[in-house]
């Protein structure tokens, strides 16, 4: 494993539990969309921690020099909570990486695609879509994104933005937990709102990337079989070990 | 170096390979859609290269002697479990009745999912692995692995194959899913072998 001290260039409130940490890189490093950096502590005593973060930011053109991570705040966390109320801009932190060559999305392929995102796991898309945008892609790409409510979704205006360019960007997103006034969808997504997102993408779809929390995964992953597409086409990425969240939403989802 | 302000958990007395921390829950890292196998379908295959050397059928693997096993179990994404129960067939006695000796020294598991991953056949026999059947007294969910998994406690967790198919006898060390894409090809938590250069 190859790794370097970065140093937090920026730090910026994406929402209630999730701050944008931005690296630099003394070696710039070339990764995939979707790729995972390892970031590692160590305590005075030698004691070390390591958790992996999906790339948020594009790799762009050429090595990158810096990158973002969107960093949830989990309460019963190691990693996280000393990132959100510990580190400061200016700190140095061990990155290594990048690492895992399966969940990864290229400019190459020619979709369409759908993804489909749980809360943080919206991370991997966003580095997908900001370099689908950079490379000026057109490729089909219909992004399905959960959220329990509105200060939660990361990324808004900027998913936003991305879908009103009218170039084979579709954004859906919907609210697990808020019945006030707005735009979205309401409710977590079934089978049937993903038969009829599936329907409504003009080519059978030949890829599918889903990121989340465990249940939204499986969720996610049944809904997408039932739609017809068939699981050699499914890519997963889950999230969320010891979340306490995680564990609330199984047992919502009965098991 | 130590990094600015991090002193770690303050329960972390208990020894865990290193880089690992204790988790009370199980989770779930599988990199596709969970693959539900109807135990009426389900075979178990053990193969020397391509040649099947024998299969079983559910109720015939069932039949098998059963052992337990309560280890520690550790996941490259650096969460450990402790004390975790497990029955099922080992695979000594998987080869006892298929009456063969180990034909070479690297094996393949397969997956009902298309995966794979490479074990040496040293660290599968003298009772350090099995086929799991049963964790915590109930049959394996599906989420981790059931009706059957491969159990390696003692290297990473992404080695314990879930939804396993079976398992291949290869002249070579053949690399699996994960190994093929930058995970170590062993994998001892003990000398943190997480990825192919460690």
């Amino acid at each position: 494993m190859q790794w370097q001290d970065a140093t937090i260039a920026r730090i910026e409130g994406r929402s209630p539990r999730v701050k944008s940490f931005f690296f630099r890189l003394p070696q710039p490093m070339t990764f995939r969309p979707g790729q995972h950096v390892l970031l590692r502590l160590t305590a005075p005593d030698g004691y070390r921690a390591q958790r992996s973060y999906s790339v948020a930011s594009a790799p762009g053109i050429g090595p990158a020099e810096e990158i973002e991570l969107a960093i949830e705040k989990l309460d019963d966390g190691e990693v996280s909570p000393f990132m959100h109320d510990v580190a400061e801009v200016g700190d140095e932190i061990e990155i290594g990486g990048p690492v895992g060559g399966h969940f990864v999305w290229s400019p190459d392929h020619p979709g369409p695609s759908l993804f489909l995102a749980g809360g943080s796991g919206v991370a991997p898309f966003m580095s997908m879509l900001r370099q689908r945008s950079i490379m000026g892609s057109r490729v089909p790409v219909t992004l399905v994104y959960s959220a329990r409510t509105r200060e939660e979704l990361l990324f808004a205006s900027e998913l936003a933005g991305l879908a009103s360019r009218g170039d084979g960007f579709e954004l859906m997103v919907t609210l697990t937990r808020d019945s006030g006034q707005h735009a979205y969808r309401t409710g977590r997504i079934d089978a049937a709102c993903i038969a009829r997102i599936v329907a409504a993408i003009a080519a059978p779809v030949r890829q599918v990337l889903i990121c989340g929390s465990n249940p939204f995964v499986e969720t996610a992953a049944e809904g997408v079989i039932a739609a017809g597409i068939a699981a050699a086409l499914i890519k997963t990425e889950r999230y969320g070990a010891a979340d306490p969240q995680a564990e609330f939403e199984r047992q919502q989802h009965g098991g | 170096m130590a990094t600015r302000g991090f002193t770690g958990r303050p329960d972390r007395s208990i020894d865990l390979p290193p880089g690992q921390h204790l988790v009370s829950d199980f989770p779930v890292l599988s990199a596709g859609p969970t693959p539900r196998i109807d135990t009426d379908k389900w075979t178990f295959t053990l193969k020397d290269g391509v040649r099947p050397v024998k299969s079983w059928t559910w109720a015939e693997f069932n039949a098998l002697p059963q052992s337990r096993m309560t280890r520690d179990i550790h996941c490259v994404t650096t969460w450990s479990k402790l004390n975790t129960a497990w029955e099922g067939v080992l695979i000594d006695d998987i080869l006892a009745d298929a009456g063969i000796e180990p034909p070479t020294g690297f094996t393949l598991a397969h997956s009902y999912d298309g995966y794979t991953t490479n074990v040496p056949t040293a660290d599968l026999v003298a009772g350090k692995a099995m086929v799991a059947l049963r964790y915590e007294g109930k049959p394996i969910t599906p989420d981790h692995g059931g009706p059957a998994r491969l159990l390696v406690p003692h290297l990473y967790f992404w080695k314990s194959a879930k939804w396993l198919k079976g398992l291949q006898f290869t002249q070579r060390d053949e690399l699996g899913f994960w190994e093929l894409r930058g995970y170590h090809r062993y994998g001892d938590p003990w000398r943190e072998q997480r990825y192919a250069d460690d």
